[in-house]
């Protein structure tokens, strides 16, 4: 019933209501589109690696002496470190997960320079890596101590058997479930290798490769200079262990330093800093656009109030009552609003079809997502008229009367 | 007269201390947020050579497989292959050249109780260091014989310099790296390029090498590398195999004075790979490319994240701009009676535009300060939030200085008197004879 008046009246008032509108259709287009992407971020840095994170940890140890013995140092550091109380496996890698350096390589289900190839991060490992990176077996078996080859420096032959990922067996035969790939055979630079065995889930060493998860596992136990060793302790125990680990091996062998114990917790971490950096930023960011939002409603609704100030004195001394005029000035918000969160809307998806193309990393926003934006909007910009509305509606009538 | 109406905008600004306050906040928070973002921008496309940056080179050849390009764009390998950068190398046809590779050293510093300590390295030729124009404390580069001779000598950085010989002139004397000695051959002075562009591959940001020493080296005694190997094809075993292999690990770069230089450089490089194709090497079209410093950087340094964010920082300065110009329309709605009594005792509209223009101004002024000190404090917060120690520190984008200051303060002042144009004509623009009235 008012709806006709309020409009006319904001007709006289165009600029402080547009003002509002573009505000808020500004404030929701970086507001939601924000939150897409912090959300996204959030679930990156949630993704699951596939091993038992608090339990692990790698130190790496470079010799350094030219006649220091790699094969015999390697050997007696994982019997040193297999015989540590509170160890319950521990295994020679090249690489961790999330590690950020590590190896890939080619695989194809048909041999050939010219044939399709898929680029797989590469573990290496020894008999005892499947139970230190603790990765569930879903088909075919476990290397055994006879799989195990001795892997020198430029050694650039691979084995003929292999743990694949469930993902990575998807990727090399899509026309099988990834259970029934364990005893396939694919190729690696021309040679055949066995799939004897695949595991559900193994991130790679670097979060942000596309091919992450299409890890595969082979069964080179490395013998070089600069080797890295992975850890699996029992429950609660890395802290502990990780120092004195460390200390065991630099006091058993001279010729090398031990450097960068990393807890599997703390790679994490450090691996997803930059994320969580963003997803940071742009949280702040959003409340503090939001904050500004408000303030800035605040400030045109009473401006708008003073300036009415006299209207209001005389609706009320012809008869309106208090919540009429807060009534009003609350559905005049509500309409302002309504014209800058559809504004909005059109911007928000707007500038996400844009993002989406430019930027790798950023969201298609989902439909349920802008509506949420939507009734944030409507909610900040209610509560930020409130304090104005109820302020306008305690004008006395007598107002009317006072001035010309 | 300026002078007085600065005198009339503080005594009006002071009036509607709560109005004024707030303006300045708004401004002072936009200019933060953007300035921010173009701030680690600007440093993180900082030229690190600016002097000539545009003679400075990075060689690039496609090797790679004829199934299949390197890149989807089509770019050729960022890095060389052994054989390729030994031949550019022999041939030394540009007025400088280096091939250059990350390596890894542990270093035995003298005494009974020394712990070893791991040391990062770049092996490359002696004109690096003149190529790069990089700064000497103690010494210098190593003579250009000694890039084939086998001799083994290292350049130390200054911090390496400080923690094995106490910041002395320790040229001549040996150092031990992995085991072997190497005589010092020169100190570097204070030297953190940023970004460090001539290897993408062992971070942009990463400080560069703790030790120097002759590329052949890294061939001849193995030493350990660092850095990204991209191979297509297969390798056969052991080091000499991989030495002869097309795998990438290398990076290649030249000093080409002019562009007749550079001409005879592509030509070269032309007729170099060429000559390979005869020998069943480089199936791919020719495809080499010469990079200049600033090139090079834009194509690896990604900066999405960072357009991003200076994106969300200018749209947050609009919606507070658009919050000051409420703020203003209030303020100078408020103020109609003061101008309306002084257009009546005969000041223009011309006049009264400006004298509020002036206020708008000072009100940018105030914005642009405090926003300078907000940018400081949020660069220290964005810095706590990407690094915190270890390599991937990235104190260089605290560097705010001068021109972004400038630029800071200059963005704050336009964007105010942009926003203040229209209230401020607004209000010089009600009857004059109205205002009075309601006096």
């Amino acid at each position: 019933m008012e709806i006709g008046p309020i409009f006319r009246a904001l007709r006289q008032s165009k600029v402080g209501a547009l003002l509002i509108a573009l505000q808020v259709a500004c404030t929701m287009t970086v507001a939601v589109n924000s939150a897409g992407i912090v959300r996204e971020q959030i679930r990156l840095a949630g993704e699951p690696t596939g091993v038992p994170e608090a339990e692990l940890f790698h130190i790496t140890t470079s010799g350094f002496a030219p006649n220091f013995n790699a094969r015999a140092a390697v050997l007696d550091d994982l019997a040193l470190i297999r015989q540590t109380p509170g160890v319950r496996a521990a295994t020679v890698v090249n690489s961790v997960p999330l590690g950020g350096s590590g190896w890939t390589t080619g695989v194809q289900t048909e041999p050939g320079p010219e044939k399709p190839s898929h680029s797989a991060p590469v573990y290496m490992m020894d008999e005892h890596g499947l139970a230190t990176f603790g990765v569930e077996l879903i088909a075919g078996r476990d290397f055994t101590p006879e799989d195990i080859r001795e892997r020198g420096p430029a050694v650039a032959d691979w084995p003929d058997k292999a743990i694949l990922t469930a993902a990575l067996a998807q990727t090399l035969w899509p026309d099988v479930p990834a259970e029934q790939a364990a005893g396939r055979v694919f190729y690696i630079n021309g040679k055949p290798t066995t799939a004897i065995g695949i595991v559900a889930l193994l991130q790679g060493y670097w979060a942000g490769n596309p091919n992450a998860g299409q890890t595969m596992l082979v069964p080179d136990k490395l013998m070089q200079r600069s080797v890295r060793y992975f850890i699996r302790t029992e429950p609660g125990r890395v802290d502990e262990l990780m120092p004195l680990i460390e200390e065991q091996l630099a006091q058993s062998n001279r010729d090398r330093i031990v450097r960068a114990p990393w807890s599997m917790l703390d790679t994490r971490e450090k691996s997803y800093r930059e994320n969580k950096a963003v997803a940071t930023i742009l949280a702040a960011v959003m409340a503090l656009l939001l904050i500004v939002n408000a303030l800035g409603i605040v400030g045109l609704a009473a401006y708008s109030v003073r300036r009415r100030t006299k209207q209001i004195g005389t609706r009320r001394a012809l008869g309106a009552t208090k919540r009429d005029i807060l009534r009003y000035f609350l559905t005049e918000n509500a309409l302002v609003t309504a014209v800058g969160v559809t504004l909005g809307t059109a911007m928000t998806i707007a500038l996400n079809i844009f993002l989406v193309q430019a930027i790798p990393f950023v969201p298609k926003l989902d439909w349920w997502f802008v509506l949420l934006g939507v009734a944030a909007m409507c909610l900040v910009g209610l509560l930020a008229v409130l304090g104005p509305a109820h302020r306008a509606s305690t004008v006395p009538p007598a107002v009317a009367t006072r001035t010309v | 007269m300026f002078a007085y109406y600065i005198r009339l905008a503080l005594i009006s600004l002071r009036k509607d201390a709560v109005i004024s306050v707030l303006m300045i906040c708004a401004i002072a928070l936009g200019i933060g947020a953007c300035m921010t973002f173009v701030n680690v921008s600007y440093v993180r496309g900082l030229d690190p050579i600016p002097h000539k940056s545009s003679e400075l080179f990075a060689v690039q050849l496609d090797s790679w497989s004829p199934h299949r390009p390197y890149s989807e764009e089509g770019t050729p390998p960022r890095q060389l292959t052994y054989l390729d950068a030994s031949a550019l190398m022999q041939a030394r046809r540009a007025h400088r050249q280096a091939a250059m590779t990350g390596a890894s050293f542990v270093v035995l510093p003298e005494g009974e109780n020394a712990r070893p300590f791991n040391a990062s390295g770049r092996a490359t030729y002696a004109d690096f260091f003149a190529m790069f124009d990089v700064p000497f404390l103690f010494g210098g580069a190593w003579d250009a014989r000694m890039d084939e001779s086998g001799e083994q000598v290292a350049v130390l950085s200054r911090p390496t310099n400080e923690r094995l010989f106490g910041g002395e002139d320790s040229v001549g004397r040996d150092v031990n790296l992995n085991g072997r000695n190497f005589r010092v051959y020169g100190v570097l002075d204070e030297y953190e390029p940023l970004p460090k562009f001539y290897d993408p591959h062992t971070g942009f940001t990463a400080p560069p090498a703790d030790v120097f020493v002759p590329f052949e080296l890294m061939a001849s005694l193995r030493l350990p590398r660092r850095g990204n190997t991209s191979c297509w094809k297969s390798v056969g075993d052991g080091f000499e195999a991989f030495l002869a292999s097309e795998c990438v690990w290398i990076q290649f770069w030249a000093e080409l004075r002019n562009a007749e230089e550079k001409q005879g450089y592509v030509a070269f490089l032309d007729n170099y790979v060429n000559e390979q194709k005869r020998l069943g090497r480089f199936e791919r079209p020719l495809n080499n490319r010469l990079r200049d410093v600033t090139q090079w950087i834009d194509d690896h340094y990604e900066d999405e994240g960072v357009v991003l964010l200076i994106g969300v920082g200018v749209m947050f300065l609009f919606v507070c701009l658009l919050n000051m110009m409420g703020l203003l329309l209030a303020k100078f709605f408020g103020k109609a009676p003061e101008i309306g009594l002084r257009r009546a005792l005969g000041a223009s509209k011309k006049a009264l535009f400006a004298q509020h223009m002036v206020e708008t101004g000072c009100v940018g002024v105030a914005g642009g300060a405090l926003g300078v000190v907000i940018t400081w404090l949020a660069l220290h917060g964005v810095a706590l939030l990407f690094g915190e120690g270890g390599e991937d520190e990235l104190p260089e984008i605290l560097t705010f200085q001068g021109p972004m200051i400038a630029a800071a303060v200059a963005l704050a002042i336009v964007s105010a008197l942009a926003a203040g144009v229209y209230p401020t004509w607004r209000a010089c623009n009600v009857p004059a004879a109205t205002l009075v009235k309601t006096q």
